[in-house]
């Protein structure tokens, strides 16, 4: 593709250069049109399914009254013409307005920045606890392949994967709140406990920030399991990936030559192994993060988490369109930032990559 | 002075079938110094032969017999031992050059890692040294091939640097396994050129493997011939190579291009090797050979002492006639 002529140097060098800036700053861009592109699709199965949004949220009387239904409809803007409707809701969003809940009666923004970290929160404890114990068990298991440690992880990580997320959530949850009592409840927090001043979101970090350390152990004894329960999928999927990925990186011609140096297995492993094998658990870590936020539906019910998951569920229920759009565009943001990460993080690991757009 | 002294070496691998014998009942020596040159077409052992004695077998292999290197018995050791020994008594060069430098990691990394473990070596100073060992094996502009990755080298330089790399903890045997089979033939003079001026200033014992015996005659002081596992003929490499007695090394001298005259098809032997697990008993190689009788396919072949330190399995010996004819 020609450089267009008007770009000054300086910026043809962000727009088309190899170096990292100039690869984030192109992948940015095609975020911006993504995210269109989604609310685009997002906007258009939203009408084809079938219900009708005013008889979802107006009580039975007032579902017959005419009068307030064409208000309801002005209010919400659903007497307009379907393509009026996503041109105006477009040029609300890129003014960073998302609309008004019609479940909630407040502004679907105000609701993700309440719902959302809740989420992330417990997604982000998930991942972490994923990655580094399913890369840890993996590189055992490959190691010790076919012996015993390698047959008791793999056992594991299938069980990991088959449950049903649903029923690893309600045994979990019998199991260390009724039958052992060490998990506190459901919740964020104890009923009645004042949460932490909004930074973040995220009661953990909130509170840490406001220096209040009782709320911010009592947010983590109440965060653990369900994040615990949503990793589990994640471990099981990482672990195996990790085998199947260090086991054919031990194959390799290069991993023979650093034995061959007289190296220790650590180091062998450490240096000549992991860092190939990385490369393919990143991916797989970035979708099942991704997943991690989309799939915390149900977990969210049993532990009754105020999550997006939640969020999600009654949006969709109440077929309160802004809401849906909210929530598919925060999860679309998700997945398309952790394939930019991924992509990032792909380059720092492997530098010869550094050169190709 | 002996070096390496292996003797009854088998090797058994674990293939779909069951376990095989990939090497049988091996001996051989190497003195001080001296180059040996291992040949025999590809499924001959000779690969299992140099990863038994860096205890490299691949999964499920075993190594039994005794490999005895520099004095002490090496087949058997804790992984600890091994680990001593690799890089640091012997080294080892593999095949393709593409494949077997890590593609991630720094030439600097990859050349000095093992000094620092081996020699507990400052940064610095095996950075100097890989800057010599650079210049020995003739990489021009060591300092900035430190920085590159091999992605930035031809096929010949990095195999240059994979010999730079054994070379780097003085070793005193060096393996290598098929070293110019993956390079330009214009390359592969330049690479084993340098092998042998290696072996003159560090009085090195270099191991080649080959399935080319063109490569061997201008290299090599000894010679053994492998065929499906086991040693075949071995002897002088002037000696074997001038007059072959087994009739399997007879075939391999007689197939290399210069052997045939002007004008003639390449000369080939019939047949293919036989596939690991399913070696014909006696000498492995009746089945294609010309001057088979029936005691061929009865183990054992006994060695048979041709001259002075050249020796064959073969219980025909059939070219014993025309030696004592010619003498």
């Amino acid at each position: 593709m020609k450089p267009v002529p008007v770009l000054t140097p300086v910026t043809k060098t962000l727009f088309t250069g190899t170096g990292l800036t100039p690869f984030i700053i192109r992948r940015l861009l095609t975020a911006v049109v993504l995210i269109l592109g989604i609310t685009f699709i997002a906007f258009s199965v939203t009408q084809l399914v079938p219900g009708d949004p005013v008889a979802a949220n107006l009580g039975q009387s007032a579902y017959s009254d005419p009068d307030i239904v064409a208000a309801f409809k002005a209010e919400y803007g659903l007497d307009q013409p379907v393509h009026i409707q996503y041109i105006t809701y477009v040029g609300n969003l890129l003014q960073g307005n998302l609309g008004i809940s019609l479940s909630s009666k407040r502004p679907v923004a105000e609701d993700l920045r309440e719902f959302f970290p809740a989420t992330l929160e417990i997604a982000l404890v998930a991942v972490f606890v994923a990655l580094v114990l399913g890369v840890i068990l993996g590189t055992i298991s490959a190691m010790t392949r076919d012996r015993l440690p390698d047959q008791i992880i793999r056992v594991f990580s299938l069980t990991g994967v088959s449950m049903p997320v649903f029923w690893t959530a309600l045994t979990a949850f019998y199991i260390f709140f009724f039958v052992l009592g060490w998990a506190p409840g459901t919740g964020r927090l104890e009923p009645g406990a004042e949460p932490p001043p909004q930074v973040t979101g995220m009661y953990t970090v909130d509170a840490l920030l406001d220096g209040d350390f009782a709320t911010a152990s009592q947010a983590v004894s109440y965060l653990l399991l369900p994040a615990l329960v949503l990793a589990v999928f994640a471990l099981g999927v990482i672990t195996r990936f990790t085998r199947a990925s260090v086991l054919e990186i031990l194959g390799n011609d290069y991993v023979r030559t650093a034995r061959s140096k007289g190296l220790p297995e650590r180091v062998v492993i450490r240096r000549h192994v992991l860092r190939p094998a990385l490369l393919a658990i990143i991916t797989i870590a970035g979708v099942a993060f991704a997943s991690l936020l989309a799939g915390s539906v149900l977990i969210e019910n049993v532990f009754s988490w105020p999550g997006l998951g939640q969020y999600a569920y009654k949006s969709a229920v109440g077929l309160d369109l802004p809401g849906i759009m909210g929530v598919s565009m925060i999860v679309a943001t998700v997945f398309i930032f952790m394939n930019l990460l991924v992509d990032v993080l792909y380059r720092v690991i492997d530098p010869q990559m550094k050169d190709s757009k | 002075m002996t070096l390496l002294n292996v003797s009854d070496l088998t090797v058994t691998l674990a293939t779909s079938t069951g376990d095989a014998d990939a090497v049988r009942n091996l001996s051989f020596s190497l003195d001080g110094g001296e180059i040996l040159g291992i040949a025999g077409e590809s499924g001959s052992g000779k690969t299992m032969t140099a990863l038994s004695i860096m205890g490299l077998l691949p999964y499920k292999g075993k190594a039994s017999g005794s490999i005895n290197f520099d004095g002490k018995e090496v087949l058997g050791s804790s992984k600890k031992k091994y680990q001593h020994m690799r890089g640091k008594e012997i080294s080892m060069i593999f095949q393709d050059p593409m494949t077997s430098l890590h593609p991630m990691l720094t030439v600097q990394t990859q050349l000095t890692e093992h000094m620092r473990y081996h020699d507990k070596m400052s940064k610095s100073a095996a950075r100097e040294s890989a800057l010599k060992l650079l210049d020995t094996v003739k990489i021009p502009d060591p300092a900035s091939a430190l920085r590159a990755h091999p992605s930035q080298f031809s096929g010949g330089m990095r195999q240059r640097i994979a010999i730079a790399m054994a070379l780097a903890c003085e070793p005193k045997l060096l393996i290598a396994d098929e070293p110019t089979t993956a390079l330009d033939v214009t390359v592969q003079a330049g690479i084993l050129r340098l092998l042998h001026q290696i072996r003159d200033e560090r009085n090195l014992s270099i191991m080649i493997i080959t399935h080319d015996l063109g490569v061997l005659s201008s290299l090599t002081d000894k010679i053994l011939i492998m065929y499906a596992g086991s040693e075949v003929e071995s002897g002088p490499a002037r000696e074997l190579l001038s007059n072959p007695r087994h009739p399997y090394s007879q075939g391999l001298i007689a197939a290399l291009p210069g052997a045939s005259r002007e004008g003639k098809f390449l000369t080939s032997i019939d047949g293919m090797p036989p596939e690991l697990g399913n070696f014909p008993s006696g000498c492995a190689f009746h089945p294609r050979c010309g001057f088979a009788e029936d005691r061929c396919s009865v183990p054992p072949i006994d060695a048979t002492v041709v001259s002075k330190g050249h020796r064959i399995y073969c219980p025909v010996n059939p070219f014993a006639h025309d030696r004592v004819e010619q003498s």
